[in-house]
């Protein structure tokens, strides 16, 4: 009985503090550094560039990317190409092509032709060993097709490699879009 | 202590008059701690031959004393003798009190009986030290492994997580000392902050009815306790040193205990840890080296009524995530899995490289206990406990080597606790608990984060009564009720927070809308009570049965409600829900025990019905720009888990015996009838142990250990589409890998040094036939084999 008379005067005591509460000082939001929300390929021949957009602005949430390509590619040319990376989840947005190229040692681009598009790729930028980085390329169509176009951007790969197949890495974007050759 | 009884018996000469002298002294002799006769327990009277011992109630008396005042000296063979003064008075009766010593380890414990005493309806299992020390280099969660149905949910093979009857993470409570372990438990790739080397005593109970220390424990309560220190002038300690072949590191550990006749004592204890790459049979496996450091200060008095402790800890791990498991999206997943060595293998190193963990746990503690008579033991407790984790990735720029997790859990607890005896037959247990909590998320890191910014406020009580019914029937109930407040600040994506209808829900949360994300102050509200009913029942020389049911309520932890985002360490985007309502499970447990050496056995059958119960589980595939990712969300539904555990013992021969344990539990998912994810496969341990006690103690033990392979799993395979290869590829993450079956060799010696010395040197080899396999429960299943042989030498020194 002792016991109860002192539980139940102690158990209000300790509800009275739970109910004082205070502060209201809320935490700061998170800049989202390294995300990359967009990735622009431009391709051009001398005449009006093609763009190939891929945005996804809220990252991994749960909104679908929007993917464009401005027009069709003409056959039998031979199109430079020059990718940027873009982190609009901030602003301004960081141009994430600059922090890959500094690192360009840790990074490769991969270009897949897939779905019967006749078309080749070359890399024309290297890192600071000779290897292939990528971020300027051409592209070098053949005769009119339809297919996809795919880049893909591994972190830490093993340098040098003969393709995805044996770079490993982890990564970093993987974005396919379908493209028609005229 | 004995100077002052002597001191007491040359004083008392004069005190004695002639008078009418045909009186007696009468009464019991009883452990102060819980009231227990102690029996043949010497009692003599000063200045006279009267000595006289207590019987097997133990009662005693004195016949033919004269009134007047006498100083008697009481001893018992396991306490310290005590002298008391007493005044006869006609025929008096007076209750003589002893603080008694363990036997077993002629020491007193602090806490008296109180640990032994943390369910009587349930059978606990017990691991001691010498059993401890064979996981010394090892953690907390290998120790537990060695237990029947217990298993555990590993990354890697440094992070080591306990799985009671297949429930792990917030459903295991872990009390570390008398405090409720808050190290971030809710993540599966988040081991217990305990050094296994400060721990003296480990106890489990597979079930939530231990009520004195929480009410939501539906899996199973850990009990660590340090060592118990003795109340006598002494200087002891030990020395600990492991060497591993398999991971090319070892441990040392040291402890130093002064104690004092007065009660007095101080503990110091550290441990260091280093390993480098963890090897299978067939590779290396880059960057699974950890680095641990530990310490442990307390210093105390432990008086027969009274004491007080202070003890303070620091934990800090480093442990390196093996490299290969580091993956983008589903098409990484794909090339990791269809792998079959890990895709990174780089030569041997000690050096630590992201991914890894790095966690710093901090806990101070201050206990006071008072004995009043007629009242009971009352203790008060405050403790605080920071946990700081950081989890690093592999990153870019200018966010190298900085954290992508940067989480400081600051919790302060205040608890007071009564043990009453109310009479002979019934004990009574009560108390009250009030935590404060808060969580801050560091916005530096550049990385959303995984668990919000709080403040949690809880408060609990629980009461527990158990009665002796008879010599065989032992009853106990208890209730415990826990009210607990929370008040948050989230960011949610803003097409998140629309996308599951929030904006409709709950509009009032909002309290700024930053365009692409909104900054939201939920504030839940849970209360949870929780109850216990049980009975043992003890008949024959050695037999007793176990029967508890007990109904645990747990709040849903902050990842359960506010996980929202990409988890790195599991390639996959994880979505917890605002709405969720406390998780309530019933469980029911039996246990048949026969405790001898000859022939003895324990068979534990359970079941356990779990409401409102959260998993997680894929609900389809998300498209980013680094490729797809399996999204997987909580979800509340009703599960059962339902299983038996056996142990068994045989004496074969003298010196040889035969050890057994088997366990089963299967586990369902009863709204979707399909099973749960993670549950261990069943499994058996054999082991053939040597022990001679005249030949230096000499222990030799051959272990088998099967694990069947998981037949029941839900399928959340899924697929996706290669680009390179213009395939659609199968991810299976599912299916769990082959049964497969180990060899450990265990053996140990003692030497004597000198007289107060022991030398113990251990040797061990697990995995002895060096056999590649897969742990269904380890999630680096997918990416590489488990480790492979490993030979340990252990050295102990006690001083």
């Amino acid at each position: 009985m002792k016991t109860i008379k002192f539980l139940i005067p102690a158990l209000f005591s300790t509800l009275l503090f739970v109910s004082c509460s205070s502060d209201d000082d809320t935490p700061a939001p998170v800049n989202e550094e390294e995300l990359i929300t967009t990735l622009t390929v431009t391709l051009s021949d001398g005449g009006t560039p093609i763009t190939l957009t891929y945005q996804d602005l809220d990252g991994d949430g749960p909104n679908n990317p929007e993917i464009t390509v401005s027009g069709d590619l003409a056959n039998n040319t031979v199109y430079n190409g020059s990718i940027v990376l873009l982190n609009e989840s901030v602003s301004p947005a960081e141009d994430i092509t600059e922090e890959v190229e500094e690192e360009s040692d840790e990074h490769q681009f991969f270009y897949t032709i897939g779905n019967g598009l006749n078309a080749t790729t070359a890399y024309t930028n290297f890192d600071t060993n000779g290897e292939n980085l990528g971020t300027t390329f051409t592209l070098t169509t053949g005769d009119a097709s339809a297919g996809t176009l795919t880049f893909t951007l591994r972190h830490e790969p093993t340098k040098p490699n003969t393709g995805l197949a044996d770079a490993g890495g982890e990564t970093d974007i993987e974005t396919t879009f379908n493209v028609t050759i005229l | 202590m004995r100077v002052y009884a002597l001191i007491l018996l040359f004083l008392s000469g004069t005190t004695l008059l002639a008078q009418n002298c045909d009186y007696s002294l009468s009464g019991t002799v009883i452990d102060l701690h819980d009231g227990s006769p102690l029996i043949g327990a010497t009692i003599i009277i000063a200045n006279t031959e009267q000595a006289v011992q207590t019987n097997v109630e133990g009662k005693y008396k004195f016949n033919n004393l004269c009134n007047g005042t006498y100083n008697l000296q009481v001893s018992h063979p396991f306490c310290s003798t005590k002298g008391v003064t007493v005044k006869v008075n006609g025929h008096t009766v007076k209750i003589l009190k002893l603080e008694h010593h363990l036997e077993e380890l002629n020491q007193i414990t602090l806490e008296g009986k109180a640990f032994e005493d943390k369910t009587k309806t349930m059978l606990s299992s017990v691991i001691k030290q010498d059993e401890l020390e064979r996981y010394s280099s090892g953690s907390l969660g290998d120790a537990l492994n060695s237990l029947s149905g217990v298993s555990s949910l590993n990354t890697g093979n440094t992070v080591v997580k306990p799985l009671i009857n297949g429930l792990h993470s917030s459903r295991v409570v872990v009390i570390n000392n008398g405090v409720r372990m808050e190290d971030q438990e809710w993540g599966a790739e988040h081991a217990p902050n305990i050094d296994i080397n400060a721990v003296g005593n480990l106890t489990l109970i597979k079930g939530a009815s231990a009520l004195q220390f929480s009410g939501d424990a539906m899996g199973g309560v850990i009990i660590a306790e340090a060592a118990k220190v003795p109340v006598k002038d002494s200087l002891y300690g030990k020395t600990l040193v492991t060497g591993a072949s398999n991971g090319r590191g070892g441990a040392l550990t040291s402890n130093l205990t002064k104690t004092y006749e007065s009660g007095w004592y101080t503990t110091l204890q550290g441990t260091l840890k280093k390993f480098g790459d963890f090897e299978a049979p067939d590779y290396v496996l880059s960057n699974t080296g950890s680095f641990e450091r530990n310490l442990s200060v307390q210093f105390g008095l432990n008086q027969i009524d009274r004491g007080f402790e202070a003890y303070y800890s620091l934990y800090k791990n480093e442990i390196g995530i093996l490299s290969a498991s580091h993956l983008g999206g589903a098409q990484d997943q794909v090339r990791a899995i269809n792998s079959d060595v890990p895709l990174i293998i780089n030569d041997f190193t000690y050096d630590i490289m992201p991914p890894k963990q790095d966690v710093t746990h901090h806990l101070a503690r201050i206990k006071g206990y008072k004995t009043f008579e007629n009242f009971g033991k009352l203790s008060l407790q405050y403790h605080f406990q920071q946990n700081q984790r950081f989890e690093y990735d592999i990153r870019r720029g200018d966010d190298a080597g900085k954290p992508s997790v940067d989480l400081q859990l600051n919790t302060h607890s205040f608890m007071a606790d009564l043990d009453s005896k109310l009479s002979d037959e019934s004990n009574l247990k009560a108390g009250l608990l009030y935590r404060y909590q808060e969580n801050i998320a560091n916005p530096e890191t550049g990385v959303r984060r995984l668990i919000p910014d709080y403040k949690k406020y809880n408060a609990g009580v629980y009461l527990v009564l158990d009665y002796q019914l008879n010599d065989n029937w032992l009853l106990e109930a208890g209730g415990r009720f826990d009210y607990s407040f929370m008040d948050v600040y989230k960011y949610y994506r803003k097409s998140f927070w629309e996308s599951r209808n929030y904006d409709e829900l709950y509009p009032e949360l909002v309290i700024e809308d930053l365009g692409t994300q909104v900054l939201t102050n939920p504030k839940p509200k849970f209360n949870n009570g929780s109850a216990t009913f049980g009975a043992s029942y003890t008949f024959g020389k050695d037999y007793s049965l176990f029967i508890n049911y007990s109904y645990a309520s747990r709040a849903p932890n902050p990842s359960e409600l506010y996980s929202e985002g990409l988890h790195h360490s599991a390639s996959r985007i994880e979505l917890g829900d605002l709405s969720f309502t406390p998780e309530q499970g019933h469980k029911v447990a039996l246990s048949f025990e026969r405790s001898n050496n000859l022939f003895g056995f324990a068979i534990s059958p359970f079941i356990n019905t779990i409401n409102n119960f959260i998993v997680i589980e894929p609900t389809g595939v998300e498209q980013t720009i680094r490729g797809n990712f399996q999204v997987w969300e909580y979800r509340q539904t009703d599960a059962q888990l339902l299983g038996v555990d056996i142990n068994a013992n045989i004496a074969l021969a003298k010196n040889l015996s035969f050890l057994h344990q088997f366990s089963l539990v299967k586990g369902y998912d009863r709204e979707n009838d399909e099973p749960l994810i993670e549950m261990p496969p069943v499994n058996t341990v054999n082991e053939i142990e040597y022990r001679n006690s005249k030949f230096h103690n000499l222990r030799l033990a051959l272990q088998s250990e099967y694990v069947f392979s998981q037949n029941e799993y839900p399928n959340n395979n899924f697929e996706v589409f290669i680009p390179e290869t213009q395939t659609t590829e199968l991810v299976d993450i599912s299916t769990p890998p082959d049964a497969y079956h180990l060899l450990h060799f265990n053996s140990n010696i003692d030497f004597d040094v000198n007289n107060k010395s022991t030398l113990t040197i251990g040797f061990q080899v697990t995995n002895l036939l060096n056999n590649s396999y897969r742990n269904y429960l380890n999630r680096m299943r997918y990416y590489a084999d488990d480790l492979g042989r490993n030979f340990l030498l252990n050295l102990k020194i006690n001083y």
